[in-house]
């Protein structure tokens, strides 16, 4: 889910959504209590409630939020469905024991994401939108494209699933500044994001073991650790200068380029992370 | 392919011997500046408040991560792989990386340096540095989740972004070397898919285990 993403778009359309979030602090607050005493499973709909509320009769910008909500869920679909696929296979593809257990738990967030999604749409009075048909060779539909193995090469399937991840980390952060003082929405888009990196520290471990490729947990400079057909979804981490304090020997202390850019990832713009995933989508 | 290359844990838990390590950093005063001596009163050493506030909450924390970690690389626990050697290294990297950039970024507004009291780690002790830095870096994921709805500029928003994934990253680093596969497991992420949030009040109340110094949160943002 991207509910950065998705404040941003209703941004376009009603530049005054943060002052609306601002002034509705009461309705956050009650959120906030809500959330301590209803069932965890309940959330999204208090979500979908928040986002009805803040909109309410104004029905053109209902319709946007929902509109950015079913984006940010087809997203979540493509990972979702990438993983079950995945798993599917079953031993031809990831081996039993530790390799299937850990993509069975990856794969179950990313189904819990979806759900989630959902039912917040459900809850803001929109209809989630249907799964796209996905081609995970990379091809648009045609089914032959760089990654057309992705099922049966297990390197190439956690290949795929790293750069899913580093992406998927990427893309929520790389709408964090239009969604600030979003209140409890902010901290739900949070809350994902964290875990989609500790789905991507996991594989690229799993990458490591098996010397599928030479990487850490964390990303060096702009090293995918798999070729030039991912080479987009890590351009940019190299990134050395924040805020224009440059991290590289900081006040003397001794921090390689390499170590300065794994410390901070870097966040995507939604055009390049269409541009990621497009070919991923079928028309 | 092997089986054995599928198993990202290096050794198994064993108990292993004692070196007497307990202690040792006690008392250990984390290097860096003291810029404003004013921030030093009675009630602890103040954080501020809004978005200076967050920035110095956070630089708190990374001054906590960077002394463990440093500590940790000076006196490696016994058994420790070239592996974890090198990983660990990393993340002392990265953390001392985080704690010096939020010094410069506060500048004559970052609160002194920190007293840590690692009286209850052993160093030597390879379960007992893998749970406190378990302990501490499902903390600090915590910490920056719960503190982005109380940060008002959106460069320092981002900024918090770029730290926190890397932060669980090394989460999850940590928490598969102790339990493969516990990188992400219902501990931490609930029905929904969803990492923990903390206050800075539930943080600080954890972490106070570790900081000598009393810390006053009292101006930070609350919603």
């Amino acid at each position: 889910m991207n509910i950065p993403n998705i404040l941003h778009e209703i941004e376009k359309v009603d530049p005054e959504v943060y002052d609306r979030m601002d002034t509705r602090r009461s309705a956050l607050r009650n959120f906030g209590n809500l959330a301590g005493k209803i069932s965890l499973a309940a959330i999204p709909v208090a979500l979908g409630g928040l986002f009805k509320k803040s909109y309410a009769g104004e029905k053109g910008l209902n319709d946007t939020v929902v509109e950015i909500l079913n984006y940010a869920l087809t997203l979540e679909y493509l990972e979702a469905e990438f993983y079950a696929m995945g798993i599917a296979k079953g031993t031809a593809l990831i081996p039993a024991g530790a390799p299937a257990a850990a993509i069975q738990t990856i794969g179950g967030h990313e189904t819990a994401h979806v759900n989630f999604l959902r039912t917040a749409i459900t809850g803001a009075g929109g209809a989630p939108v249907a799964k796209p048909k996905f081609d995970f060779s990379g091809a648009k539909g045609a089914g032959n494209g760089p990654f057309k193995d992705v099922f049966t090469s297990y390197a190439l399937f956690l290949a795929v699933a790293q750069t899913f991840e580093d992406t998927g980390v990427r893309a929520y952060k790389g709408r964090a500044a239009e969604i600030v003082k979003g209140g409890d929405v902010l901290t739900a888009a949070l809350n994902i994001h964290s875990v989609e990196a500790r789905h991507a520290a996991h594989i690229r471990q799993m990458r490591k073991a098996n010397a599928f490729g030479d990487v850490k947990p964390w990303i060096t400079g702009k090293d995918s650790g798999i070729g030039p057909s991912v080479q987009a979804s890590y351009n940019g981490e190299e990134l050395t200068n924040q805020a224009g304090i440059e991290i590289v020997n900081i006040n003397g202390k001794s921090i390689s380029a390499n170590a300065a850019s794994e410390a901070f990832d870097e966040p995507l713009t939604k055009a390049q992370v269409l541009a990621i995933v497009d070919p991923f989508i079928a028309p | 392919m092997s089986k054995l290359n599928e198993e990202l844990i290096i050794q198994p838990l064993s108990r292993r011997k004692f070196f007497g390590y307990a202690g040792l950093a006690s008392g250990l005063v984390i290097a860096a500046a003291c810029n404003k001596d004013d921030n030093n009163s009675s009630d602890g050493v103040n954080l501020g408040s809004d978005d200076i506030g967050i920035l110095n909450y956070a630089y708190a924390l990374e001054q906590l991560e960077a002394a463990f970690y440093t500590q940790v690389i000076m006196t490696q626990y016994s058994g420790i792989s070239a592996a974890e050697t090198a990983l660990l290294t990393d993340i002392r990297d990265h953390e001392v990386a985080h704690r010096e950039f939020f010094k410069n970024a506060l500048g004559n507004m970052a609160i002194p340096g920190l007293e840590v009291n690692f009286s209850s780690i052993n160093f030597g002790s390879r379960d007992s540095v893998l749970a406190t830095a378990k302990a501490f870096e499902d903390l600090g994921v915590s910490a920056y989740n719960g503190a982005g709805k109380l940060i008002k500029s959106p460069d320092y928003l981002v900024l918090a972004g770029k730290i926190v994934s890397v932060e669980a990253r090394h989460a999850a680093y940590i928490r598969d070397l102790i339990s493969n596969g516990s990188f992400a497991d219902n501990t931490v992420i609930d029905v929904n898919g969803l990492d923990k949030s903390r206050t800075p009040n539930e943080v600080l109340a954890i972490a106070g285990t570790y900081i000598k110094t009393k810390i006053n949160a009292s101006n930070l943002p609350t919603s």
